[in-house]
């Protein structure tokens, strides 16, 4: 079967993608305000985007088509510990509903775009604003997608309404159909722990104790990083109001019982008796295995689909991060709305082709590995975004170089660990694992705590506040 | 109420609460269950402290 082409698949793939990349480009005229004319019209849509479509925009970055192949992948390899990205995709809500709000009210009172834009209106550093745009842009780099040059953030918004319906219909059959033609979820389990038994190591339905710290601080770390990348907060910009983003934080939710069933399909393949030579092959072999040649062709449009969103919203946050605070900040800071918005697009195309060329001409390993580095890095830029909407107490100067040290001490860790995203510490004689990230922004906030103080006792003026607008 | 938002953090990044198969329940473990069970907890509390804050004006 491997050898022969599935027609009824690929044909009903290649209509679902024509669909919607037709759609990506008529996506310009809807809700039509003049794209061409300012960067608030390119790159957050206007901000207007109510409730539904934010929960479809964000969903639609957030829950990507990485969460449908790689979750279950990992699920299939390690058992329990995959599953992180449940506890990783809850308590992230309760984070946005208390901070999100006040980020976005910032931004729309004074007409930032960018998270860069945000730190320095806080506080007026050009170097810390350099500091958090250079780790966005560098972060989100791996990825791709190319149609979104003409019609900026409204083509995946729109692209996201079909594609979440298209992983909807998918997913509810998987969980529905697949554990009643395998004999429900218990003989799934059973069919996982016995193959986990006879696979040993550190595998298995539930944590060995080895792990437990691993998993709690991968979620916990996972889940500060995932609303500093450029893309997911360019879908918190986007929105009309902050009681839009804080109805989303009660009903995003909805997307992770997906998930933590999606992960589930991990199990489904050791009770359907599927042997792939990679994990990343679980998903595909499973649906292709279990049902008819076009309900899988359908999935897997979906799947595709679902990864180009992401990297539609993506290379538009970056191309924001590049204009407003790279291009506006060093290069023509006379520039009008009309040139930011042309200089915005023509990023967003170089940063794709970037990515594609990444894609063609390194090993997958290293976009693997860079989208490891790239959660550790986005997560330095925390402190400089979060901590000035609560207290003005910080210093540019600590959150600068402590974003150093993070990131620094974090690449440098995880590369020499052989870009695991685990590092350990002696304490007491006995070795604990932990997440990479979290270590490096524990130490992040330390210097940032100690420069700051000592700033403080060098200049007790804050002589910078006024200097700039 | 805004205590309420760390529950969450509490009950699900404590792993020794729930790191067992039994009880289970529709044949999910209860290491299972009991993670999916706090997504509809998580978005209640959200909605608790939602309703009890005081709304801001209409921007």
């Amino acid at each position: 079967m491997a050898n022969q082409i599935e027609w009824v698949a690929l044909s009903v793939f290649v209509f679902f993608f024509a669909l919607v990349t037709v759609m990506g480009f008529f996506a310009a005229r809807w809700k039509s305000g003049p794209v061409s004319a300012h960067l608030d019209q390119w790159g957050l849509g206007g901000r207007q985007f109510g409730i539904w479509v934010t929960w479809f925009l964000v969903g639609g970055d957030f829950y990507t088509a990485y969460t449908v192949i790689a979750v279950p992948a990992l699920v299939y390899a390690v058992g329990a510990y995959g599953f992180f990205a449940l506890p990783y995709t809850i308590i992230v809500y309760p984070f946005v509903f208390a901070v999100m709000p006040l980020l976005w009210k910032q931004a729309h009172a004074n007409g930032h775009v960018t998270a860069a834009d945000v730190v320095h209106g806080t506080y007026h550093s050009r170097g810390l604003e350099l500091a958090v745009a250079i780790t966005g842009m560098v972060a989100t780099m791996p990825i791709l997608a190319l149609y979104t040059y003409s019609s900026g953030l409204r083509a995946p918004a729109l692209i996201a309404f079909v594609k979440d319906i298209m992983i909807y219909i998918v997913v509810l059959v998987a969980i529905v159909v697949v554990p009643a033609k395998l004999g429900g979820y218990g003989v799934v389990f059973a069919a996982a722990n016995d193959a986990f038994a006879t696979k040993g190591g550190l595998t298995g339905l539930t944590l060995k104790p080895s792990q437990m710290l691993p998993y709690a601080s991968l979620a916990l770390g996972s889940a500060l990083a995932a609303f500093m990348y450029p893309h997911t907060l360019t879908g918190i910009f986007a929105s009309k109001s902050a009681d839009t983003i804080r109805k989303n934080a009660i009903l995003l939710p909805a997307y992770t019982l997906l998930l933590g069933l999606i992960a589930l399909l991990g199990y489904m393949a050791y009770a359907a008796k599927i042997a792939v030579p990679t994990p990343n092959d679980v998903v595909p072999a499973l649906f292709q295995a279990l049902f008819p040649s076009w309900f899988a062709g359908f999935a897997f449009s979906a799947i595709a689909i679902g990864a180009l969103v992401p990297a539609a919203v993506m290379s538009i946050g970056a191309a924001n991060l590049f204009t407003r605070n790279v291009w506006k900040s060093y290069v023509n800071p006379a520039i009008s709305h009309a040139g930011e918005a042309a200089v915005a697009k023509i990023t967003s195309l170089v940063v794709k082709l970037g990515a594609l060329a990444f894609i063609l001409f390194l090993p997958t390993q290293y976009a693997l590995d860079l989208q490891l580095l790239g959660g550790l890095w986005i997560l330095q830029t925390f402190p400089a975004l979060v901590f000035g909407l609560f207290t003005r107490w910080f210093r540019a100067e600590g959150l600068l170089l402590g974003w150093a040290a993070g990131i620094i001490w974090g690449s440098w860790t995880a590369w020499s660990n052989g870009l695991k995203p685990l590092a350990s510490i002696e304490l007491g004689g006995a070795s604990y694992m932990f997440y990479v990230g979290l270590g490096a922004l524990i130490l992040n906030v330390v210097v940032a705590v100690v420069v700051t103080v000592i700033v403080g006792l060098i200049s007790p003026n804050r002589t910078s506040v006024t200097a700039r607008s | 109420m805004w205590m309420l938002l760390l529950v969450p953090f509490i009950g699900l990044l404590w792993v020794p609460f729930y790191n067992f198969t039994e009880p289970s329940l529709f044949g999910f473990p209860f290491f299972y269950w009991y993670q999916l069970a706090w997504v509809p907890i998580s978005s209640l509390l959200i909605w608790l402290v939602y309703r009890s804050r005081t709304p801001d004006e209409a921007p």
